[in-house]
């Protein structure tokens, strides 16, 4: 049979002949330079590759190679802390050995061969494992303990169990079952666009804490849920994303950069190793995977990097933690879709996308959950999915807008007004929703506070009535508003700048817990509930307005977390002063 | 060996096709010799083993189906780097144009690069001093950034971009420094002013120019920013200057992309921009930054005209999800006789947080300049309300934040051409215009800042 060999060569798109036998989404090895793409169309004989390195300088007649593997990745112990390409090529490795450049044909094996990992096991010999089963675990980092699991689809008796240290490819296990033995190694290999499996998907119950208060007190999301923070350029998205990377109370954290700029995850690479958790004071990075491909880098392996981000996210999901993916931005993703899309000459859908872009964008988010993992000892474990959306011109009608919105179930919109005010995080309060308030109803009434729900709501009324009331203002002036309007004005005012926008470069405000969230937004409505009955006894609304309590409500951002028995007695200052007006 | 075919089959707009062709690659080089003898250049944008697809840079006037030939180069495009480069001319293609001898080659170099890798690169965090206010105080810029300036036509943005070429500098530090200019489709006038500039300030010794005039060869456009950014590379990463690169205008290279794009009956994006607009900009743009290990600096100012003034069109749109920031100017602010006409609000630069504060700047620059952008956005809504009401009808704090706007404009945003004014003279007219607020206006302040700088 003729070997396969390259007919075409358009940009990232490589069609070869003589592919019979491979089958779609296979990875090959594209010409003599050996670049690696992937299968995305068969016809007759005929195979559509997407190549995830730049194709200049190679051209028809030059081989092919089948590899008939579907694109994997690696999952094992060396992940944690690490950054990868969109293909799961090790940037750190490619780094020290090839220099500052990527060039092209780099063949690396993603997780490091040679280190030796502690692996205790928790089985013993003769133990009855399935699926999903702990066999044992690898202190990874201080903060995360790596469970080594027996993989999908095998099950049986342990013959054999090793402890010790281990490189990844050394036999820790055997498993036997009807005369077939399997070897388990410290990793395993699973295909990128294929979901791993779980027992069976369970409601989100639990509040992802964020540490952003617009996010946390009005817009929550639950772990295991999925969130959308479209906006148009310089609305702050990857700095909200930085910051639910760096504060979210979430295990493990993988950071999708798809598309982005170089410098933006310089950032992210400089300052992880340096910022603490507040939940357990070890640096950030122990606990985070950075899939990194910059908008310069090829456009397919920017497809391809959602992929590998979540299937790693899945992973630890069924370890049972709680894994958060930020996806930013998947407008770039979608892009990289047309853009493969447009070379293979597919009609177009809307705006040129393809019209498969919606069915895609579904799967990836449904892949977000809180889930009962496999095994047979009970363990849950979530992953959110938080994707930024980048829409031309912050245009919401934009389809991959519209599709994300048809999955997601808390919307973040990010507004050019309030950014430019510098009014960060800029989340328009009036067009953004969470659908996860009734199932956290509970969560929140337990763990923070018994009023927390009714604050926010009165909050959010408060913010919506500002609106009407600026109407009418901007309308027929200020003077057509009674006292308790103004009132209502200034408690507005003082719920946007005292507790919505938050500095993310401000040490004591970068990070807000839900209890003194809690505490703040009460200072603010026990200041209105106490303003309001004063007016009604006919005190002077200025004189109210300029209490001296007033400045110390708008600081409260900056009381540190163990000091909030200062938030008493700014309370009963309230209570004082306006009592003496 | 070079293979030389006289297969053309078509000629449309600036491609050509080849066919019966062999051993030709994607992104090869061409040579196209016409019937009169005469020569063009050219490079493969689609092969398959039947047919090539050839973009002829200097455009396809004059060709012809039967006589001309296709002499594939065996090569990609190419640039031959050295430190003799700096001080000269070249045109869009890397030729020179100054009517001297071509400079020595130190080494060849291909103009498409290789992307950074993200590890390898160093987080640019060393403030510049423009000596422009509403920049240095507002929306600073640090070594290694990229940031675009939005223009509309009849803005003075080539005014600006050179006064900050001459007045660029990090404080407390001499070095190397070394200017790359690539111009795409700019009237010869415009051309001039900057090599005029350059020249009368000495900083033309220190620059290598790349220019394609307006009624130069439109396809020529795709490669003149990469022949400057990999002279810039060069500079930066093998002789460790800190570079500065200026790319005008980036809205006349998104059109040549355009233009290739049609003739090749691509589905079109957004008003007829190819869909891969946002990669092919981003292997411009990305090409700038700091290397770990490395002295030198590649810091970027692309231009750009907004047609019709709107930040929404796709060429701006696709450079702001790029770069780190943008500069955008204001025709109302020009029209009040205001310069630099910055319209600070939705200017922005991404990079600023860590090149800023104590030890960098001064340590209430971040505080001020929150606040500053707060105040002067109040004001504009107030101003707008004005109009609508009469200025009787404000509140007596709304009057306050209606005067601190057009001070602000008048006082901070306004300077001379020539006026380099140092980063504590802008930080003290900020806190000046904040003199007329009472404390509890300004929240964006912490307690200690506001105790040291406006008491």
């Amino acid at each position: 049979m003729a070997k396969p060999m390259i007919v075409r060569v358009s940009g990232p798109l490589v069609v070869a002949k003589n592919c019979l036998g491979a089958k779609m989404y296979d990875v090959v090895k594209v010409g003599k330079a050996g670049l690696t793409g992937e299968i995305i169309e068969l016809k007759e004989d005929l195979a559509f590759i997407q190549v995830y390195e730049e194709t200049a300088g190679i051209g028809p007649g030059e081989p092919i190679v089948l590899t008939h593997m579907p694109l994997s990745v690696e999952l094992g112990p060396g992940l944690l802390g690490k950054i990868f390409d969109g293909t799961q090529r090790p940037l750190e490795t490619i780094y020290t050995d090839k220099g500052n450049f990527i060039m092209r044909g780099i063949d690396l094996p993603s997780l490091e061969r040679e280190k030796r990992w502690e692996f205790k096991p928790v089985k013993e010999e003769g133990a009855i494992v399935e699926e999903g089963d702990l066999l044992g675990e690898v202190q990874e980092t201080e903060l995360v303990s790596h469970k080594i699991l027996v993989p999908p689809g095998v099950s049986g008796k342990v013959t054999k169990i090793n402890q010790g240290e281990f490189r990844i490819e050394d036999i820790i296990c055997v498993i036997e079952k009807d005369g077939k033995k399997h070897e388990l190694k410290l990793f395993q290999t699973w295909p990128v666009r294929k979901s791993r499996p779980f027992k069976r998907r369970v409601m989100p119950t639990e509040i992802l804490s964020t540490g952003q208060r617009v996010i946390d007190a009005f817009f929550p999301v639950a772990k295991g849920g999925t969130a959308c923070v479209p906006g148009p350029f310089g609305s702050g998205k990857t700095v909200v994303q930085h910051q639910l990377a760096k504060w979210s109370d979430a295990q493990i954290i993988v950071y999708v950069a798809c598309g982005e700029r170089g410098n933006e995850t310089a950032d992210l690479l400089l300052s992880f190793p340096e910022l603490k958790d507040p939940h357990s004071g070890r640096p950030l990075m122990e606990r985070t995977v950075i899939i990194a491909n910059t908008s310069n880098m090829p456009v397919a392996a920017r497809e391809a990097s959602i992929y590998t981000g979540i299937t790693i996210a899945e992973y630890f999901r069924d370890q049972g933690y709680s894994v958060a993916l930020m996806a930013d931005s998947t407008s770039r993703w979608a892009e990289a879709l047309r853009e493969i899309s447009g070379r293979m000459e597919e009609m177009p859908g809307e705006e040129g996308y393809p019209a498969y872009l919606p069915a895609r964008l579904a799967e990836f988010y449904e892949r977000a959950g809180q889930i009962e993992c496999l095994g047979s000892q009970a363990r849950r474990g979530a992953l959110s999915v938080i994707g930024a959306v980048s829409p031309p011109g912050g245009d919401l009608s934009d389809p991959v807008v519209q599709a994300t919105l048809k999955v997601v179930k808390v919307f973040w919109g990010l507004d050019d007004r309030l950014a430019n005010a510098r009014h960060f995080p800029a989340i328009n309060w009036l067009i953004s929703y969470s659908l996860y308030h009734e199932p956290l109803e509970d969560f929140k009434r337990e763990k923070i506070a018994e009023t927390f729900e009714e604050l926010r709501s009165q909050g959010m009324r408060l913010l919506e009535e500002e609106e009407e009331l600026k109407e009418i203002a901007r309308l027929v002036g200020m003077e057509a508003l009674n006292d308790e309007e103004k009132l209502k004005l200034e408690v507005a005012r003082s719920i946007r700048e005292d507790f919505l926008h938050q500095n993310a470069f401000h040490p004591e405000d970068t990070f807000t817990s839900l209890k003194q969230q809690h505490l703040m937004l009460e200072l603010i409505l026990d200041f209105y509930q106490s303003s309001l009955d004063a007016l009604r006894k006919e005190k002077e609304l200025n004189k109210i307005l300029k209490l001296p309590v007033r400045l110390e409500i708008s600081r409260a951002k900056f009381i540190p977390e163990d000091q909030l028995d200062k938030f008493t007695q700014i309370k009963e200052r309230i209570a004082q002063e306006i009592d003496n007006v | 060996m070079f293979r030389e075919y006289q297969t053309l089959t078509q000629v449309q707009g600036p491609l050509l096709m080849v066919r019966e062709i062999e051993g030709v690659k994607f992104a090869e080089l061409a040579e196209i010799i016409l019937p009169d003898g005469s020569k063009r250049f050219g490079k493969v944008l689609d092969v398959s083993d039947k047919l090539a697809v050839v973009q002829v840079f200097e455009g396809t006037r004059g060709l012809d189906v039967d006589k001309s030939k296709v002499r594939f180069l065996g090569k990609t495009e190419t640039v031959g780097v050295s430190k003799d480069m700096l001080g000269r001319i070249f045109n869009g293609r890397g030729i020179v144009r100054d009517e001297l001898p071509a400079p020595a080659v130190h080494k060849v170099m291909d103009i498409n690069g290789l992307p950074i890798n993200p590890v390898a690169r160093d987080y640019p965090q060393e403030f510049i001093q423009t000596g422009i206010s509403s920049i240095d105080g507002m929306n600073p810029l640090v070594r290694g950034q990229k940031l675009p300036i939005f223009s509309g036509s009849g803005l003075p943005h080539n005014r600006i971009a050179a006064q900050i070429a001459r007045q660029a500098r990090v404080l407390g530090k001499k070095e190397e420094f070394a200017v790359v200019f690539g111009a795409m489709g700019v009237t010869f006038e415009e051309a001039n002013f900057f090599i005029d500039d350059f020249r009368k300030t000495g900083a033309l010794e220190r620059a290598v120019l790349f220019v394609n005039l307006a009624n130069e060869p439109v396809i020529e456009r795709i490669s003149t920013p990469r022949f400057a950014l990999t002279t810039a590379e060069y500079l930066a990463f093998e002789l460790q200057m800190h570079v500065l690169v200026i790319l005008i205008d980036m809205t006349f290279y998104c059109e040549a992309l355009r233009e290739i794009s049609s003739a090749r009956k691509e589905v079109p994006g957004r008003r007829g921009y190819p869909g891969y607009m946002y990669t092919d900009l981003a292997t411009i743009y990305e090409r700038a930054g700091r290397i770990k290990g490395k002295k030198g600096s590649i810091t970027k100012f692309p231009i750009l005209t907004m047609p019709d003034d709107d930040k929404t069109h796709p060429i701006p749109d696709l450079t702001g999800y790029i770069t780190e920031g943008q500069i955008i100017l204001s025709r109302s602010l020009h029209k009040k006789g205001i310069y630099p006409p910055i319209d600070v609000l939705p200017s922005l630069s991404r990079l600023k947080d860590k090149g800023i504060g104590q030890d960098k700047t001064r340590e209430d620059h971040a505080d001020l300049l929150n606040q500053l952008f707060a105040c002067y956005a109040r004001g504009q809504e107030v101003r707008e309300l004005a109009l609508i009401l009469g200025e009787d009808a404000l509140t007596d704090i709304d009057k306050i934040y209606l005067k601190f706007a057009d001070r602000y404009e008048e006082e901070y945003v306004k300077q001379g051409e020539f006026e380099e004014r140092s980063i504590t003279e802008t930080l003290d007219i900020g806190w000046k215009l904040l003199k007329d607020f009472p404390e509890e206006e300004l929240r964006r302040i912490r307690p200690q800042i506001l105790e040291k700088y406006y008491k």
